[in-house]
């Protein structure tokens, strides 16, 4: 795992991300729970070791609705080292583990929710 | 190719025409839940044939049905995927099926393919890839009672014409829908379309992304969203899901299956217990003794009932499992379970077959078919065995009822009761701990990725949980079988040849084969603390590991029906140490006495390698257990 992923357990998904983005642009790795937004890019390369190529992990995230352009809230974390994380993506509800969240930057929203709250909001349709 | 196909196949091409019609043959394709296989269910009733695809350990479900307007169909119920681009050995039999390029399969003539009617974004990609392969298919929007009740309007006739295929709307657990689906199904199979090149291959990245966005245009153009969106399942979660509440949620979940395993299948299976006695009891009073009564009686009726007596328990597992994964919990559970089991390097997926594997480890392995990637699989496939099964507990509670006083240890707790947990914790923790060291020491590989769709929250569905309890028992019962019955008759051969010579005095067994080996070995099994009799009866509990209890009793020569297990326990309390009795217990734990697990490993790895990978490991962890319990209790006065 990348030294950047690495979540502490004093880890606050509010705070300054590791690569100082200002756009507001993260990896889903570090949110936490009621973070939403709009996914920006999709890449196979996690930061993790992972046992599958990059290109493979891509095609995998793509083909569980991780695309640019779709909406992404955070729902849950687990307990331990608050993985791995539910998110619903559209309108699909998904589990991963944060190393492959990695791969999916996400244009976040200002404000935060409550964690667990449901969303009925559909991108413009 | 089987034959009933092969003749199907080549009859219809001569003789299309004429009456009556070959069966015609259709698929069913389509995301994980999105009620396929309760759609196949509706549509094939019990006519269904289970079996594996030649050459892989892939479930192969096959169903008869007769259309309303009398033609014949045979139904493949094929694997759910996301994608064609197959991962899993289960998704690759999906995409040669379809393709039409699956060793001894004729190519189907019709994909149906099933849709979750309120979940359509994921499919409408897998539906474009299915129309680049050019085989005729209907698009089955099921579960549309539900689309309706949230409000949800799709445009079908818009949707039919830019996907290029018909489209009905079932309600497979109602059975709606279905003489439609069958008619549009039939009218594809009989237009003949001189079936057009497949023009699929893999999609990279970017093609995928290209069919996203061309999927995501027909939604848009076609779906209006839910005036009454599903709201429950986010509810339902915020507490399931919850870190701690669902974690406590499901460990009450998991005791109260486990209480219902063990508590609910008591009478049923001490009922077959007492059958299967009473059969043993009745041939051989009926047969003249010989050779052939002792072969029918104990080899073969023993044997069919040590199978049978597991079937209570393994149907009410069965029946929590699938309760679980009907209602969408399962999901739930290997997202609560995956950091817990991933410590120890396991898949979050392999905790269903580790759970199964408290009630027999058979049916635990073969449920590792889940588990995409094969190293994740064949470490638990190796610590499951280590999972307390059923089998053990005969032998646990003959030794801890002779050895353990029933002593009350802080005010409540049973000293007895606390050793059985003691040998149940031995075995979990002893799996976690070689699974790490497997994942850790000899496959340091790099973790497959955990990604699973967490379905909306349902009902099951009654019938369709008890048609599928019913085809999970059917499919145990069949592989069980064929692979204990024929290990119960080589093991009624070992212990029962040669006879004893005339004029012997001990009991017969002592002059068997496996009772000579036993005698052989006994020295081996000296250091830790075994005496001979105890060796002899390890290897006809080679077959099953409650078997040992009988044949401690042959080899003390117990006699009596009745009160065998209390004149057995007296008995042994006067002729072994507790050092002894404690080492038995720790061997227990470990020890890889059950062949049919071996022989089932093998049929799952479809090698001999890892059988023997399993047995070697776990006869060194056993005698390892037992040299230091053995050694420590002696230590401590109790030899």
């Amino acid at each position: 795992m990348s030294e950047a992923f690495v979540l502490s357990p004093e880890f606050e998904p509010v705070a300054v991300d590791p690569t100082g983005d200002p756009a507001g642009v993260r990896p889903l790795a570090v949110a936490g729970p009621g973070d939403r937004g709009v996914i920006v890019k999709v890449t196979g390369v996690s930061g993790a070791a992972e046992a599958v190529a990059a290109e493979e992990l891509e095609r995998r995230l793509l083909e569980m609705g991780f695309v640019e352009g779709a909406t992404i809230e955070v729902l849950h974390q687990g307990l331990f080292g608050r993985d791995p994380i539910a998110v619903r993506v559209d309108d699909t509800r998904v589990a991963l583990r944060r190393r492959e969240a990695g791969a999916v930057s996400v244009l976040f929203e200002g404000g935060r929710r409550e964690a667990g709250a449901v969303s009925v909001k559909f991108d413009g349709r | 190719m089987t034959p009933d196909i092969g003749v199907a196949a080549t009859v219809t091409d001569t003789s299309r025409k004429s009456q009556p019609l070959e069966p015609a043959r259709v698929a069913l394709v389509g995301n994980p839940n999105s009620g396929k296989t309760a759609l196949f269910n509706a549509l094939t009733g019990s006519r269904q044939k289970v079996a594996n695809y030649a050459g892989v350990t892939v479930e192969r479900k096959e169903g008869v049905l007769t259309a309303p307007s009398g033609r014949q169909m045979r139904v493949l119920d094929l694997p759910g995927t996301y994608s064609l681009r197959a991962r899993s050995p289960d998704e690759a039999v999906t995409r040669d099926a379809v393709l039409g390029r699956l060793a001894g399969e004729a190519a189907p003539e019709a994909l149906i393919c099933v849709a979750d009617a309120t979940n359509l974004r994921l499919v409408l990609r897998l539906v474009l890839e299915l129309k680049q392969v050019g085989r005729p298919f209907v698009l089955a929007l099921n579960m549309f009672d539900i689309a309706q009740r949230q409000g949800l309007r799709i445009d079908l006739e818009r949707l039919s014409k830019e996907l290029g295929a018909p489209i009905v709307t079932t309600v497979a657990t109602r059975k709606r829908g279905l003489p439609d689906l069958l008619e549009k199904v039939e009218g594809l199979v009989a237009a003949q379309k001189p079936e057009a090149e497949s023009v699929w291959r893999e999609p990279s990245a970017a093609e995928i992304r290209a069919a996203h966005a061309e999927a995501q245009r027909i939604f848009k153009a076609c779906v209006k969203p839910p005036e009454r969106p599903d709201t429950v399942t986010g509810k339902i979660d915020g507490v399931l899901l919850h870190p701690v509440a669902g974690l406590l949620i499901l460990l009450t979940l998991l005791f109260v299956m486990f209480q219902a395993v063990f508590t609910w299948a008591t009478p049923a299976m001490d009922g077959i217990d007492a059958g299967f006695a009473a059969l043993v009891a009745f041939t051989n009073a009926h047969l003249p003794h010989g050779l052939l009564t002792s072969f029918i009686a104990d080899g073969l009726i023993a044997g069919v009932g040590s199978v049978l007596v597991f079937l209570p328990q393994i149907l009410i597992l069965f029946f929590f499992i699938l309760m679980l994964e009907d209602s969408g919990y399962m999901a739930r559970a290997a997202f609560l379970m995956d950091r817990i089991m991933g410590g120890a390097g396991l898949h979050g997926r392999a905790f269903i077959p580790l759970l199964s594997s408290f009630a027999c480890a058979i049916p635990g392995i073969m449920s590792t078919r889940v588990i995409d990637n094969r190293e994740d699989r064949l470490t638990t496939i190796l610590v499951a065995p280590l999972m307390t099964c059923s089998a053990r507990i005969p032998v646990y509670t003959l030794i801890i009822g002779a050895f353990i006083p029933q002593h009350t240890v802080a005010g409540f707790l049973s000293l007895q009761g606390l050793v059985m947990f003691g040998l149940y914790a031995s075995g979990i923790v002893s799996a976690l701990l070689v699974s790490f060291v497997i994942r850790r020491v000899f496959w340091r590989g790099a973790v497959e990725p955990f990604m699973m769709e967490l379905p909306t929250y349902r009902w099951p569905e009654p019938r369709n949980v008890l048609m599928n309890l019913l085809t999970r028992a059917r499919i145990f019962m069949a592989r069980a079988g064929r692979i204990i019955l024929p290990l119960m008759v080589l093991v009624w051969v070992l212990s029962t040849f040669p006879y004893p010579p005339e004029g012997a005095t001990g009991p017969a067994i002592d002059y068997s084969i496996a009772g000579r080996v036993g005698q052989f070995i006994a020295p081996l099994m000296a250091p830790i603390g075994f005496n001979w009799q105890m060796t002899v009866a390890l290897i006809p509990g080679m077959a099953a590991r409650e078997v040992a209890v009988a044949v401690l009793g042959t080899v003390y020569a117990v006699s009596g029906e009745d009160g065998e297990t209390g004149a057995l326990s007296t008995l042994l309390k006067n002729q072994w140490s507790l050092a002894s009795a404690l080492s038995f217990l720790a061997w227990y734990v470990f020890a890889p006495q059950c062949m049919p697990t071996l022989g089932v490993v093998k049929r799952e790895t479809n090698s001999w390698v890892w059988p023997t990978v399993m047995f070697v490991y776990m006869v060194s962890l056993a005698y390892l257990a037992s040299f230091v319990t053995y050694h420590v209790a002696v230590a401590l006065g109790a030899g």
